[in-house]
């Protein structure tokens, strides 16, 4: 107590005073204001949907035929292009997923810095680019001309649309899986292709499977490819191999641009369908995710 | 590389601590002679960087050799040149012959895969897959055909027990690989690795993550599997070296001052009490005296 200079330092723990705590403040209303004008959008776009279509919305809606255009609301329902979005959509993911995890595991695992890999992913980046129409009008050139109108085409157009989505996200989820893992196994005596069977896949699941089902969804919506390879009909079609179909975008198309009342009801039902099925596929994605991540977790 | 003042070299050096209380170690020579592994002037290469310069070494069954040295001298480059590891890494090279009972590893036709199954290897970071326990340990002997549930049953259990990871997971034998500690995971990776039943196992610094009580299981460890198999063990811990190894290998840098290079090269080989004891080399009685780092 005697010496000089032995006065205890003041500690000061108070939150930052001064212009500081005021930019601190600036900044968070920003960001909380950005988060409302984002969701404003979108709030809008569902409360609207909901509103105008969920009176149309019943069992016989989904399942009846498409009626006549001059229909009144609650005669028939949207039964084929319901059908429709299902098989054309299912048969398309069929087409473009395990190519385009196939592809990933390529890119990875296989083709390191070679010149093909190189162009390969090049290619897919260029690919997500393209205007949808383009992929409708590329299928149309090549197939419907020689085949005809068939959902299977529009399979293909969707396929086109739904490769480079899948082959980006499944590259960017195998990218993650740490070298270690891959080194544990190669230790253990197994080839490459076991290594990336039994190890790389199965870490990189989760996130492989949660990227498909986002292009699942982007394609489910899509109408441009649709335009000039399923050549929307009003009648049901369950043969997706052949034949003119429809699909729920073409038919909030068609009917969107009807004068009547029961057309237009009807499109609002079939956009509140085609919402709640995207939306279905989502909570699908994140409990396959969780359920794929059990042994990641703790 | 001078050699340190004249006086001192002729002097009784004084014995590091560790070697006073464990005496035994390295004492009684369990191995049998025979020699598994014989490297032959290995140079290694990464691109057209030199990392190590002309080892020549000779590894024998059933004893465990320590590799120690300051870091960046290519004591990790040469084991996993035993096992072929490096040929994951791009543009490794690997000049010189290592024969492998008396076959050599990198004489061309030779499948990687047959020599990794031989030769397993255990990684400084524990990397257990993301899969259950008893999935994780019955990986390797599933990669190589065994299908029978009883079987790999049986390998399960017994590679746990020779871990000695047995008591602590064999209710939760279904739990996440990921879900274990550092010292547990260790052990899993050393179940795992033995569940093949490889004949060399190569540790990379296997307690350096690690606390002391779950090196001190891991050290005991590898004494009980000794007579089993050989071990390669490459440490940065010499203390860890005087307490389990047999034999022990001195790496050391040479710098190129034209290139400022760094190369790694094999200094001393010998029997531990003797490297540790009565170090030929100066550079060896520098760093196992810990005038050097």
């Amino acid at each position: 107590m005697t010496a000089v200079g032995t006065e205890p330092r003041q500690v000061d723990l108070r939150e930052p005073a001064g212009w500081r705590r005021t930019k601190n403040r600036i900044m968070t209303w920003l960001m909380v204001l950005s988060f409302i004008l984002v969701i404003i959008p979108l709030g809008f776009v569902l409360v609207t949907v909901i509103a105008k279509g969920a009176s149309a919305i019943s069992w016989s809606f989904l399942t009846s035929q498409i009626p006549s255009i001059v229909a009144p609301p609650g005669v028939g329902g949207i039964g084929p292009a319901v059908l429709g979005t299902i098989e054309i959509v299912a048969l398309a993911t069929i087409i473009a997923v395990p190519l385009g995890v196939l592809g990933a595991v390529y890119l990875n695992e296989y083709g390191g810095k070679n010149p093909l890999a190189a162009f390969i992913g090049f290619m897919s980046d260029v690919m997500t680019g393209v205007p949808s129409i383009i992929m409708g009008l590329f299928i149309f050139s090549i197939w419907v001309l020689h085949f005809g109108f068939s959902g299977l085409a529009g399979a293909f157009a969707l396929a086109c649309l739904m490769l480079p989505i899948v082959i980006r996200s499944s590259y960017e989820m195998l990218r993650l899986v740490p070298n270690a893992l891959r080194e544990g196994s190669y230790a253990l005596g197994a080839t490459k292709a076991r290594v990336t069977l039994t190890v790389v896949l199965p870490a990189a699941i989760g996130g492989i499977v949660s990227g498909a089902l986002l292009a699942v969804a982007r394609a489910a919506g899509e109408t441009a490819p649709l335009l000039f390879t399923i050549l929307t009909v009003t009648a049901a079609n369950p043969n997706v191999f052949s034949g003119a179909n429809t699909s729920l975008p073409s038919q909030i198309f068609s009917n969107a641009n009807q004068p009547y009342v029961g057309a237009q009801d009807r499109g609002w039902g079939a956009a509140l369908t085609l919402i709640a099925i995207c939306f279905i596929l989502m909570i699908v994605a994140r409990l396959v995710t969780a359920r794929f991540a059990r042994y990641a977790r703790y | 590389m001078d050699s340190p003042e004249p006086n001192l070299v002729k002097t009784e050096l004084p014995k590091p601590a560790a070697l006073q209380e464990t005496q035994r170690a390295g004492a009684a020579f369990s191995g049998t002679g025979t020699t598994v592994f014989d490297a032959k002037n290995v140079s290694i290469f990464y691109g057209s960087f030199k990392a190590v310069t002309d080892v020549s070494l000779a590894i024998y069954e059933n004893e465990i050799t320590a590799f120690i040295g300051p870091s960046g001298c290519g004591k990790t480059t040469v084991l996993r040149t035993l096992n072929r590891m490096n040929d994951l890494v791009a543009n490794a090279r690997v000049d010189g012959e290592v024969h492998y009972r008396g076959a050599s590893l990198y004489a061309p036709g030779v499948s990687p895969t047959a020599v990794r199954r031989r030769i397993g290897m255990v990684f400084q970071k524990p990397n257990p897959f993301p899969k259950s326990i008893y999935d994780n340990v019955a990986y390797g002997p599933r990669i190589n055909g065994e299908r029978k549930k009883s079987k790999l049953d049986e390998i399960v259990e017994r590679s746990l027990h020779q871990a000695a990871l047995w008591d602590e997971v064999k209710n939760r034998l279904n739990a996440s690989g990921l879900g274990l500690s550092g010292g547990q995971a260790q052990r899993l990776c050393i179940a795992r690795t033995l569940a093949v039943e490889p004949d060399v196992v190569l540790m990379d610094e296997p307690c350096s993550a690690l606390d002391p009580i779950a090196t001190g299981r891991i050290e005991d460890l590898m004494r009980e599997i000794k007579s089993q198999y050989t071990i390669v063990i490459v440490t940065h811990n010499m203390q860890q070296a005087t307490r389990v190894s047999d034999r022990t290998a001195f790496y050391s840098v040479l710098r190129d001052e034209k290139s400022d290079t760094r190369t790694g090269v094999l200094v001393e080989y010998g029997q531990t009490q003797q490297i540790f004891e009565d170090p030929h080399d100066s550079r060896t009685q520098a760093y196992v005296t810990g005038r050097m780092g």
